[in-house]
């Protein structure tokens, strides 16, 4: 059963990523994408983090992808020309590039995987929200702090860019 | 039973494709989508290590990641619409501002 339910979501997510570098439209993009979180959060509870899983939909899918989706609708920018209308050297090397970094880790991948452990007991606890909120809020609580910062200046950090031409303006007139 | 090799290679396909799209895409949203595929592949990685050697820590890594991507695509998204406010355009072949 977790094998084939692990298939499954592996196919799907790599259609759908491959779906949304390959698409056209934009709007398009960003649901293909709404639906590779969605089955990695999935995958995710095949690997008993089901704390995580719920982060990764409520915040990934829920918030950023709305903010995604909210900007794109906004600037209106659907017009990239046809992505493969004329062969450039630019592609080949991306594809070129793209191809090198994979089969590097593909190798690295091979030769590590007889050496890992397998899964232990007590790890079924680890994934919950108790376990991970015990570890973060001892352990982890500077990082976590930090966290908190580097939240509130990001949102200060893009108030400042959305209002800076908007008080440029006004000083001018 | 699933071993690990197999989450491991679905992130290293993930954060290639993400990686590709980065590089040919040329609309400044699609590329911030591609970085945000590339950052979750890397989170299933650290989630699968995690699992199978029963170690919280991945975890409490991947919870800051998706803090650090949070902030990363506010931040991006605004500059992108700044970046629009001036082009009239979010291709990335015309934004020249740190060119010379």
């Amino acid at each position: 059963m977790e094998t084939y339910l692990f298939v499954l979501f592996a196919v799907i997510a790599i259609a759908s990523a491959l779906g949304m570098i390959l698409n056209k439209s934009t709007v398009n993009s960003a649901l293909m994408l709404v639906i590779n979180l969605v089955t990695l959060s999935g995958i995710y509870l095949l690997l008993n983090a089901q704390f995580l899983a719920l982060i990764q939909i409520l915040v990934y899918a829920g918030a950023i992808m709305v903010l995604f989706l909210f900007v794109i609708m906004l600037l209106n920018v659907d017009d990239e020309e046809s992505l493969f209308a004329k062969f450039r050297v630019k592609y080949f090397i991306a594809f070129l590039l793209g191809s090198v970094i994979f089969a590097q880790i593909l190798y690295s991948i091979g030769g590590a995987a007889e050496l890992l452990p397998e899964i232990s007991s007590d790890m079924l606890e680890a994934g919950t929200v108790e376990a991970l909120g015990d570890v973060l809020y001892t352990d982890f609580l500077f990082t976590f702090e930090m966290t908190a910062i580097l939240l509130t200046a990001a949102v200060v950090g893009a108030l400042m860019l959305a209002q800076f031409q908007v008080k440029k303006d006004e000083d001018s007139e | 039973m699933v071993g690990i090799d197999w989450y491991l290679a679905l992130s290293a396909i993930l954060f290639t494709i993400g990686a590709i799209g980065v590089l040919i895409r040329r609309n400044a949203i699609v590329v911030f989508m591609c970085v945000e595929l590339m950052l979750n592949a890397v989170n299933l990685s650290l989630i699968s290590f995690s699992a199978f050697h029963g170690d919280v820590t991945g975890q409490i890594l991947v919870f800051f990641s998706l803090s650090v991507a949070a902030a990363e695509a506010v931040v991006g998204l605004a500059i992108i619409i700044s970046i629009f406010r001036n082009n009239l355009s979010v291709d990335i072949t015309k934004v020249n501002l740190l060119r010379w």
